[in-house]
C-alpha cells in the first residue's frame, strides 16, 4: 500500500530536539570501523603504478621482473580488464579511468596494480615494473583546452547538443542551454549592463579518509568488497558491469566514512581491487596514499565564467546570460551542465540564458563535490549581482530581494517554484545581528546567495522489532552527515518510542533491494520518508497483533503514544498494549513484527540559503581573516538541528577554503605541484571563525515531515560572499578563486596604478 | 634499517661514525620520519637522540642559554624566563607546523633539515646563537649561519651532530622578534619569514642584526638592513631604508608557495614589522 508523501502539518515530540548521536563513542573510542580498518586472514596488500605524465602513449608495460620477485602474487595491466560494457561509453570511461587503456590520460593515472604479501613487496614490486611511454603534448587549463589547436584528448568526442552534430573530434563534450524568454530585448531594456569573467580553480573534497577498500573475489564469480563509500549500491552495479558479474553474487558492505562530501560516489580502485584479488584468488586490501587522492580521484572543475546582467534604474532585472566553461577532467562529465542549470535560480527573471562548456583536459577525471558546480556558477553571478547592486546605487541585500524568486516562479532551468525559502534567507539576512556590527579599516562585508536542487531517489528501508520491543532499523543510505540520528528520531516519533530504544544500521548490499548513493543531499529526505512509510507499515502489524490478542476486529485498533489502544466503548475493559508488551508477545502472535517500504523518493525539495561574511585584509601582504560569519538556510524541517547547523557550517567552512587557499596547481609538466594537504591548504580550526546558523523551515510540500536536503547548499554562497566581502574590504573587484594573499595583493597594486 | 637509542653523545657519535650507508639523527623527528613515509629518504641506520640525558637539558640565564639538541619546542615556549629573554628566538620556535608538532620537534631538528622556509632558524641567526657540534674529531662552536649551506645540506661532516645550541648573554635594553608569512595560521611553511634582534642605547638603536628567511637557498642576514636601523629610533625614514634593504637581499623562486615578486615584497614589509616589535620589547619609545 502507497503511503502518503504529502505535508501534514503534524505535532512532533521528538523531531526537532538534539538527541545525542548514535555513533559518537564509536568515533572517540576508535571503534567504528572506516574502510582501512578490517583484514581478512591470508589478505594480500595492493599498490597502483600511476602515470608520471600528463599525457602519453603506453608503448609496453614489462612486468615480467615484478612477477618474478617472491611474494607477489597479482599483476595487472589495462590488458586485464576486458570489455564487459557492452558499448556503454560511460561505462568504459570510468573502467579506462580506473585503470589506463594504452594511454595515459593525466598526472597520477593508474597504469598497473600489484598484489603482494605486504606493503615493502608491494613497493619493490611497483618500481620493477617497467613502462615505455611516448609523451604527448598536453591541456590542463578550461579556456586552453577550447581553444584552437589545443591537444584533443579524445578523438572520439563530438560535441554533444550541437546541431548540426559535428562532425570532427573537440574537447568540448557537450554544450547544455537553459533560459526562457528574449535576452537582447532585455538588455535593450535596461538601463545599466554588467559583465565580467571570472575564473575558478580546480580543488579538492579533502575528505580526511582516503579512498580503502578490502576485495575477495574468487574465480567463481562471487565476491565481498568492504569498502568507504557513499553509495555501496552503486559501487555493487558498476563494479558488477565492468567485471561480468552478477550483481547478485557481489555483496558490498560500507565502512564508516571519514568524509565524502560527493568524491565516495565514485569507483577509483575498487574494481582494480577485486581484479587483483581474481587473479591472486586472495582477498586484497588497497588503500590510497594521500598524494593518490589528489592526483587519481574525483577533484571539482576548475571553469572560466562570464555572466551578464542588466537591470531597470529601479532595481528590476531585464536580462541575464552567462557562459560557463568547466574542466570535467580527462573524461566527459554533466558539471558544465548542472552550472549552467544553477546559475541564475535564485532569482525571477523575464529574459535569462545560461550555456555551459564541459570541456576535456588531462587532469583527473572529475567527480562530484558537494552541490557540484554550482558554487562557480554562483560566485560568477553573485559578484555581478553586487557590482550591479552598486552601480544602481542599491543596497545589495535590497537588490537581491527586488528580484528573489518566489512561489510561481518559473526557474531559469525550467521548473515552477512552490513553496522556496530564498526570499525569506534575505530578510532574515536583512534583519540580523551581523548585518548591525561596525566594519574596521581594511574590513569589508559581503553577502551572496545559493540554491541546490537536492535529489530523493530509490530508497528500501527495513525496521524490525526485537522481542523486547527495542526497534533496529535498516537503510541502505550509508550515513554521511548524520542520517542515522535523524532516522532514528524518525522512526521513535512514528512509533512513540524513545529515541534510545531505536539503533539503526546500514544494511549491505544482499540485505536490502537498491538504495541510491547518499548524495544530492537525500540521506535523510529520502531515507527519512521510506523511515516513517516502514515505521507506518510497522504500525499496521501491530495493530493487528493487539486485534488479534483482544480477539477484535483490527479496524477498532488505533496507535496513540506508543501502545495499541481498543476504540469504542464495547472494548473499554480492554487495556492498551504497549509496543513492548505486543513484541514479547510476538512469538506467539504470528512471528517476528517488520515494517517494510520500498519508494522512488520523488519531490526533494529545493533549497535556498544566503550567507554574510566580515573580512579583515592586510592591504601589504593580501592575507585576508573572515572575522564573522553567518549561514541562513532553509532546512524545511531540521529533524536533528544539531545535525543541520554542522552542514551549514561545514559547507561554509569548506567553501572559505576555496575561496581564499585551495587549488590544484598544475606546473608547465601538466603535471599536479601539491598533492599533499601541507601545499593544498584546507583550512585549519585556527583559520575560521565562529560559523554562526539561523535555520529557516519552509515545508517541503512533497514530504511527510516537511524535509528539504540540507547537506549541499551551503556550500554554494561562500565563494561569492567572500568575494564580495573582500572585494569591499580592498576597493577592487576580485574575479579569480582562490583569492590567495598574492592575488589580492596583485589586484591591489594593479589597481593602484 | 637499524634504529638505535643511545644514552651517550659518545656511543652516538661512534655508531653514526662507523655506519657505511645513509644515516640519519632523529630527534623530534618530525621532518625525518615524514620523509622516509614519503619515500625521500630511505635510511640504513637512525640515531635517536632523545635518550641522551644532557641533550635534554635547557639551561637559561641572562649570561647564556644553553639549548639541548633534543629539547622540544613546546619547551622553550614553556620557560618564561626565556620568553623573556628571547621572545622572538620562543616565537619562532612556537611556529614550527603546530602544537603537536611543538611536543616532539626540535630546534636542532629545525636547523638540521636545512630547509630555506625553517621557522626557529632567522631568529636563531639573529640572536647570534652558536651550534656545539660534536663528532668524531671531538667538539667543535660554529655558528648557527655556517651550518646549512643550501637547501637539505648542511656542513656537518660525517659522524658529526649537533649536541646544542647556545644563545649569547643578553644585554639589557634587547629584544627579538620573528614574523612569517603563511596562508594559514598554522600547519605551514613560510613564505617569507623575518627575525630581528636589537639592543638600544639611550633610546636608539644601537646594536641590530636582521634575518630573513624563505627568500634565498638558507637563511640570510641583511646587514644593510640592520645599518638602516642602527642609531635610529625606527622613524618612518629608517623603516623604509630597511624594507628597502630587505627587499633587494631577496633572491627567492618562484614556486607553488609564492612568486619572486610576492615574496620580494613581503619580506620588506615583515622586516619592517619584527623591527617594530623588537624595538618595542627592547623598551624602545617612537
Amino acid at each position: 500500500m502507497p503511503y502518503e508523501t504529502a505535508y501534514t502539518n503534524q505535532g512532533f515530540n521528538l523531531v526537532g530536539s538534539r538527541v545525542n548521536r548514535p555513533d559518537g563513542i564509536d568515533k572517540v573510542t576508535g571503534r567504528a570501523k572506516y574502510g582501512a580498518d578490517v583484514n581478512a586472514a591470508g589478505q594480500l596488500v595492493a599498490k597502483v603504478l600511476r602515470s608520471p605524465h600528463a599525457h602519453a602513449l603506453i608503448k609496453k608495460i614489462d612486468t615480467s621482473k615484478a612477477a618474478k620477485l617472491p611474494g607477489v602474487k597479482a599483476i595487472v595491466t589495462g590488458d586485464d580488464f576486458p570489455d564487459h560494457t557492452g558499448g556503454n561509453r560511460s561505462m568504459m570511461d570510468i573502467l579506462e579511468n580506473c585503470m589506463a587503456r594504452g594511454r595515459a590520460l593525466y598526472d597520477g593515472h593508474a597504469v598497473a596494480a600489484v598484489a603482494a604479501i605486504d606493503g615493502e613487496t608491494a613497493d619493490k614490486a611497483l618500481k620493477l615494473i617497467k613502462v615505455t611511454y611516448k609523451k604527448l603534448p598536453h591541456v590542463t587549463d578550461v579556456d586552453a583546452a577550447m581553444a584552437e589547436g589545443a591537444p584533443i584528448i579524445h578523438d572520439w568526442v563530438r560535441t554533444a547538443g550541437v546541431q548540426p552534430a559535428p562532425t570532427t573530434a573537440s574537447n568540448v563534450a557537450q554544450r547544455s542551454e537553459f533560459g526562457h524568454g528574449d535576452v537582447e530585448a532585455g538588455f535593450a531594456q535596461a538601463d545599466i549592463v554588467v559583465e565580467k569573467t571570472f575564473k575558478t580553480e580546480q580543488t579538492h573534497q579533502g575528505y580526511i579518509e582516503p579512498h580503502a577498500c578490502l576485495a575477495q573475489l574468487g574465480p567463481d564469480g562471487s565476491g565481498e568488497l568492504w569498502v568507504t563509500t557513499q553509495g555501496h549500491f552503486t559501487f555493487r552495479n558498476v563494479c558488477s558491469t565492468l567485471l561480468g558479474l552478477d550483481v547478485a553474487k557481489l555483496k558490498v558492505t560500507s565502512s564508516e566514512i571519514g568524509g565524502g562530501f560527493g568524491g565516495k560516489t565514485h569507483v577509483w580502485t575498487e574494481p582494480v581491487a577485486l581484479q587483483l584479488s581474481r587473479k591472486a584468488n586472495r582477498p586484497v586490501k588497497l588503500v590510497m596514499t594521500r598524494d593518490e587522492v589528489f592526483r587519481a580521484s574525483g577533484p571539482t572543475s576548475s571553469t572560466s565564467i562570464d555572466v551578464k546582467i542588466g537591470a531597470k534604474k529601479n532595481g528590476r532585472i531585464t536580462a541575464a546570460t552567462a557562459e560557463l566553461r568547466y574542466q570535467s577532467g580527462a573524461f566527459p562529465g554533466m558539471w558544465a551542465m548542472f552550472g549552467a542549470m544553477t546559475s541564475f535560480a535564485c532569482y525571477d527573471l523575464k529574459n535569462v540564458k545560461s550555456v555551459g562548456y564541459d570541456v576535456l583536459v588531462n587532469r583527473p577525471k572529475v567527480a562530484a563535490y558537494r552541490a557540484p558546480s554550482a558554487p562557480m556558477a554562483a560566485f560568477g553571478v553573485e559578484s555581478v549581482m553586487d557590482m550591479l547592486a552598486a552601480e544602481l546605487g542599491m543596497d545589495a541585500v535590497e537588490f537581491r530581494i527586488k528580484n528573489a524568486a518566489k512561489k510561481g516562479t518559473k526557474a531559469s532551468y525550467g521548473p515552477i517554484y512552490g513553496p522556496i525559502g530564498i526570499g525569506p534567507t534575505l530578510q532574515a539576512v536583512k534583519d540580523h545581528p551581523h548585518m548591525k556590527r561596525r566594519l574596521g579599516k581594511n574590513q569589508g562585508r559581503g553577502m551572496a546567495c545559493g540554491f541546490w536542487f537536492n535529489f530523493g531517489g530509490q530508497t528500501c528501508t527495513d525496521l524490525n522489532i526485537g522481542v523486547d520491543g527495542s526497534v533496529n532499523l535498516t537503510v541502505g543510505t550509508v550515513d554521511v552527515g548524520g542520517s542515522r540520528a535523524s532516522l532514528a528520531l524518525i522512526a521513535a516519533e512514528e512509533l512513540g518510542i524513545d529515541y534510545d530504544q531505536v539503533r539503526v544500521t546500514i544494511g549491505d548490499t544482499n540485505s536490502l533491494g537498491h538504495n541510491d548513493t547518499t548524495e544530492g543531499s537525500r540521506g535523510t529526505f529520502s531515507s527519512g520518508m521510506a523511515t516513517i512509510f516502514a515505521a507506518r507499515n510497522a504500525i499496521e502489524v501491530l495493530k493487528q497483533r493487539a486485534a488479534a490478542t483482544w480477539d477484535i476486529p483490527v479496524d477498532q485498533v488505533v496507535w496513540e503514544a506508543g501502545e495499541a489502544r481498543a476504540k469504542g466503548k464495547q472494548n473499554s475493559n480492554l487495556p492498551p498494549l504497549t509496543l513492548k508488551e505486543i513484541a514479547a508477545k510476538s512469538p506467539r502472535t504470528g512471528g517476528p513484527i517488520a515494517g517494510h517500504n520500498e519508494v522512488v523518493a520523488d519531490g526533494a525539495g529545493v533549497s535556498f540559503a544566503s550567507h554574510l561574511v566580515d573580512v579583515e585584509v592586510d592591504p601589504e601582504t593580501g592575507s585576508t581573516r573572515v572575522l564573522r560569519y553567518t549561514v541562513i538556510q532553509d532546512a524545511g524541517k531540521a529533524i536533528h538541528p544539531d545535525y543541520v547547523e554542522g552542514q551549514f557550517q561545514g559547507g561554509a567552512a569548506q567553501g572559505i577554503g576555496w575561496a581564499l587557499n585551495e587549488e590544484y596547481i598544475y606546473g608547465d609538466d601538466g603535471c599536479l605541484q601539491n598533492p599533499g594537504f601541507l601545499d593544498y591548504r584546507i583550512p585549519v580550526c585556527s583559520d575560521l571563525p565562529f560559523i554562526d546558523t539561523q535555520i529557516l523551515e519552509i515545508p517541503n510540500p512533497n514530504h511527510p515531515y516537511g524535509v528539504r536536503g540540507v547537506g549541499e547548499t551551503s556550500i554554494v554562497p561562500p565563494l561569492a560572499a567572500i568575494g564580495n566581502a573582500v572585494s569591499n574590504a580592498v576597493g577592487v573587484r576580485m574575479n579569480h578563486v582562490p583569492m590567495s594573499p598574492p592575488r589580492i595583493l596583485k589586484a591591489i597594486e594593479d589597481a593602484a596604478g | 634499517m637499524r634504529f638505535e637509542s643511545p644514552t651517550t653523545t659518545k656511543a652516538a657519535v661512534s655508531l653514526l661514525a662507523a655506519e657505511k650507508g645513509v644515516s640519519h639523527v632523529l630527534a623530534g623527528g618530525t621532518d625525518l620520519l615524514v620523509r622516509m613515509k614519503m619515500g625521500a629518504i630511505e635510511p640504513d641506520l637512525v640515531v635517536d637522540v632523545k635518550r641522551i640525558d644532557t641533550m635534554a637539558a635547557l639551561t637559561v640565564a641572562a649570561s647564556g642559554v644553553h639549548i639541548g639538541g633534543a629539547v622540544p619546542a613546546a619547551e622553550l615556549g614553556e620557560s618564561e624566563k626565556l620568553r623573556t629573554l628571547w621572545p622572538g628566538v620562543v616565537e619562532a620556535a612556537n611556529l614550527i607546523g603546530s602544537d603537536q608538532i611543538q611536543g616532539r620537534c626540535t630546534v636542532v631538528g629545525n636547523l638540521c633539515n636545512a630547509s630555506p622556509a625553517a621557522d626557529s632558524v632567522p631568529a636563531l641567526i639573529a640572536a647570534g646563537a652558536k651550534a656545539l657540534v660534536i663528532g668524531p674529531n671531538g667538539k667543535r662552536r660554529v655558528s648557527v649561519d655556517k651550518i646549512v649551506l643550501g637547501p637539505g645540506r648542511t656542513s656537518l661532516g660525517h659522524g658529526e651532530f649537533i649536541e646544542a645550541i647556545v644563545l649569547p648573554a643578553r644585554a639589557p635594553k634587547s629584544g627579538d622578534a620573528y614574523l612569517r608569512f603563511t596562508p594559514r595560521t598554522e600547519m605551514d611553511i613560510a613564505v617569507v619569514s623575518a627575525a630581528v634582534n636589537l639592543t638600544l642605547a639611550r633610546g636608539v638603536v644601537k646594536t641590530a642584526k636582521v634575518v630573513l628567511g624563505a627568500v634565498a637557498p638558507t637563511a640570510i642576514s641583511v646587514p644593510a638592513a640592520a645599518r638602516a636601523l642602527i642609531g635610529t629610533k625606527l622613524d618612518d625614514a629608517a623603516l623604509e631604508k630597511m624594507a628597502k634593504a630587505c627587499r633587494a637581499a631577496c633572491n627567492p623562486i618562484d614556486d607553488k608557495r609564492g612568486t619572486v615578486e610576492y615574496r620580494t615584497k613581503v619580506a620588506g614589509v615583515l622586516g619592517r614589522r619584527a623591527a617594530l616589535l623588537a624595538f618595542e620589547r627592547a623598551g624602545g619609545r617612537k
